[in-house]
């Protein structure tokens, strides 16, 4: 298990189609100094630094040095991770290990990413085999139509349901100042009329059925950092510690025709594995609220079923009675999730993040109703590839 | 295909377009309209970013004071590139020189001309030589020059 550990800081810059005004190094930067103001810490109380994003997206291969004006790394261990979408929850693992090792007492975690300075789609393409897949493949959005299509097909879910998990994301994403798209015309409606606005849509196009604009991420700039503390000291730097209580990732393969497309195998297996760590044998009753990895709409069916909230194709059910929306039993992504801001190799970081503020109670106007002392935040990337990251109120037994 | 080993050649194309920002922004403008070139010194230590940095790196705090920067300085290390690459876009020998502007906290990486290569010395004084169409990046200065003896 190593040592305890906890979260006592957080920082983001609001979320942006383009940031002309700023380099990605001067992004970074803003990031961490509103970690450092949230912890109360100067960078010199900083030991160690990790920092992630996809390379290819900048096209700086070298981010680890690139970035040490921003990210305050001069003359201190500074470690990069790159590991696809997950790479922000990655991060936030490898920083929290740095702390439970022993090694390091306060540890910055730093994602980021300038989606305005390239060709997203161009950049993941680059992620895959240059034999069998590069010449074949579009980006991240064919991939995912695939599993939504395949999950349509196994339960029957509509677009309607698709649908609903947008106006979820949207509606949340409005009590979020950091949140990239902010749907003002939605403030206030009704979640079917919005659904039936967003279906009826000649301008909401299908990118590639059965995802239309609407069921799909943004390409955001921003950045985001995160302060890890051990035990002895979090409790100091923090009056409200967010404690990990377990973490997990799972990876399988490289191919996309290697999957079982009725399930997300690595997300299945990670919540089992923290679950277990952290002795919680009824998820939807003893988690309080989740930040969790959905890049496209759909995935708000089929993956709360494969974490273990609900039985498989019971999704929609649960979507439509509304239990994670704000008010409901299980609170899913208050900030509006990767819906609403995607700036890929921070998107990680923002999850571990908010999923904190609900447990420190920092969450201001998108602070849930409800005591919350667990906290779920979930990575996903590469070839569904899957982190999670389980934080708590009360330090882990 | 027995006996033969099997590749495939490519190439990674992918568009990039890069922000300065506001701080890289105003140095490179004052260096295109003006042939001036302006640093950024760190109130708390003194330092001076040429380029202008948005943020001192030692001291982790803005380093907002623009200050203009002599053209002239001290040739701190060099070498003389004599081998051609696809992938670079000069043409060789090219002389690659740290450069000490009077003031600046550390030495800009360009290239020095209009000089014999086999000449250059360390702790050679030279200027910046303008290049006459300039479009707002590093080599709007052409080079740097040995001051005249
Ligand atoms: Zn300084």
């Amino acid at each position: 298990m190593g040592r305890r550990a906890a979260i006592v800081g957080f920082g983001q810059t609001k979320g942006s189609s383009s940031r002309r005004d700023v380099t990605g190094v001067e992004l970074i930067n803003e990031a961490v100094r509103a970690a450092l103001a949230d912890a109360g810490l100067g960078i010199g109380d900083i030991d160690a630094v990790v920092i992630g994003n996809m390379d290819h997206f900048e096209g700086v291969n070298y981010v680890d040095m690139w970035s040490v004006e921003g990210s305050g790394g001069v003359m201190k261990p500074v470690f990069k991770v790159t590991t696809g979408g997950t790479t922000g929850t990655s991060v936030a693992i490898s920083a929290y290990y740095h702390v439970a090792s022993g090694m390091f007492d306060r540890v910055l975690a730093i994602g980021w990413e300038k989606n305005s300075e390239s060709d997203t789609t161009g950049a993941i393409i680059t992620a895959y085999d240059p034999f069998w897949e590069r010449p074949n493949m579009a980006g991240a959005i064919g991939g995912l139509a695939v599993d939504a299509s395949r999950y349509m097909h196994d339960y029957g879910a509509t677009e309607r349901d698709g649908a609903r998990v947008t106006v979820r994301e949207r509606l949340h994403a409005l009590n979020n100042p950091f949140a990239h798209l902010q749907q003002e015309w939605m403030r206030g409606k009704d979640a079917v009329f919005l659904v039936d606005a967003l279906v009826a849509s000649k301008e909401n196009k299908v990118l590639a059925y059965p995802l239309r604009m609407s069921d799909m991420c943004p390409r955001t700039d921003a950045a985001a950092a995160l302060i890890f503390a051990a035990e002895g000291t979090a409790e100091k730097i923090a009056p409200i510690p967010a404690w990990v209580l377990a973490v997990a990732n799972r990876h399988n393969f490289v191919y996309y025709g290697d999957l079982d497309w009725s399930r997300n195998e690595t997300l299945e297996a990670a919540a089992k594995k923290v679950f277990a760590t952290a002795g919680i044998r009824e998820p939807l009753k003893e988690v309080d609220v989740c930040e969790l990895y959905l890049p496209y709409s759909y995935a708000g069916l089929a993956w709360m079923e494969s974490i273990g909230f609900c039985g498989p194709g019971q999704g929609p059910q649960l979507l439509w009675d509304g239990v994670t929306d704000m008010d409901g039993e299980l609170p899913v992504n208050p900030s509006g999730g990767v819906m609403s801001s995607n700036p890929i190799g921070a998107t990680g970081i923002i999850r571990v993040g908010e999923a904190a503020i609900q447990i420190m109670r920092k969450a201001g106007t998108r602070q849930v109703g409800k005591d919350v002392n667990v906290a779920m935040a979930t990575g996903f990337g590469g070839c569904y590839w899957a982190d999670v990251m389980l934080l708590g109120r009360k330090k882990p037994v | 295909m027995s006996g033969k080993k099997a590749f495939l050649e490519g190439r990674i194309k992918v568009p990039y377009k890069w922000y300065a920002g506001e701080t890289g922004s105003r140095f490179l403008s004052a260096l295109r309209d003006g042939c001036e070139l302006w640093g950024t010194r760190c109130p708390g230590c003194g330092r001076v970013y040429v380029p202008a940095a948005k943020n001192c790196w030692e001291c982790f705090r803005p380093a907002d004071e623009w200050v203009q920067v002599s053209d002239t300085g001290t040739v701190e290390s060099f070498t003389i590139a004599r081998r051609p690459d696809e992938m670079f876009g000069l043409a060789p020998p090219v002389v690659y020189g740290l450069i000490r502007l009077g003031g600046a906290g550390g030495s800009l990486l360009h290239i020095i001309g209009g000089v014999n290569p086999d000449d250059v010395r360390v702790g050679m004084q030279v200027k910046a030589v303008y290049a006459e169409k300039r479009s707002g990046r590093i080599l709007d200065i052409k080079y740097f020059a040995p001051l005249g003896e």
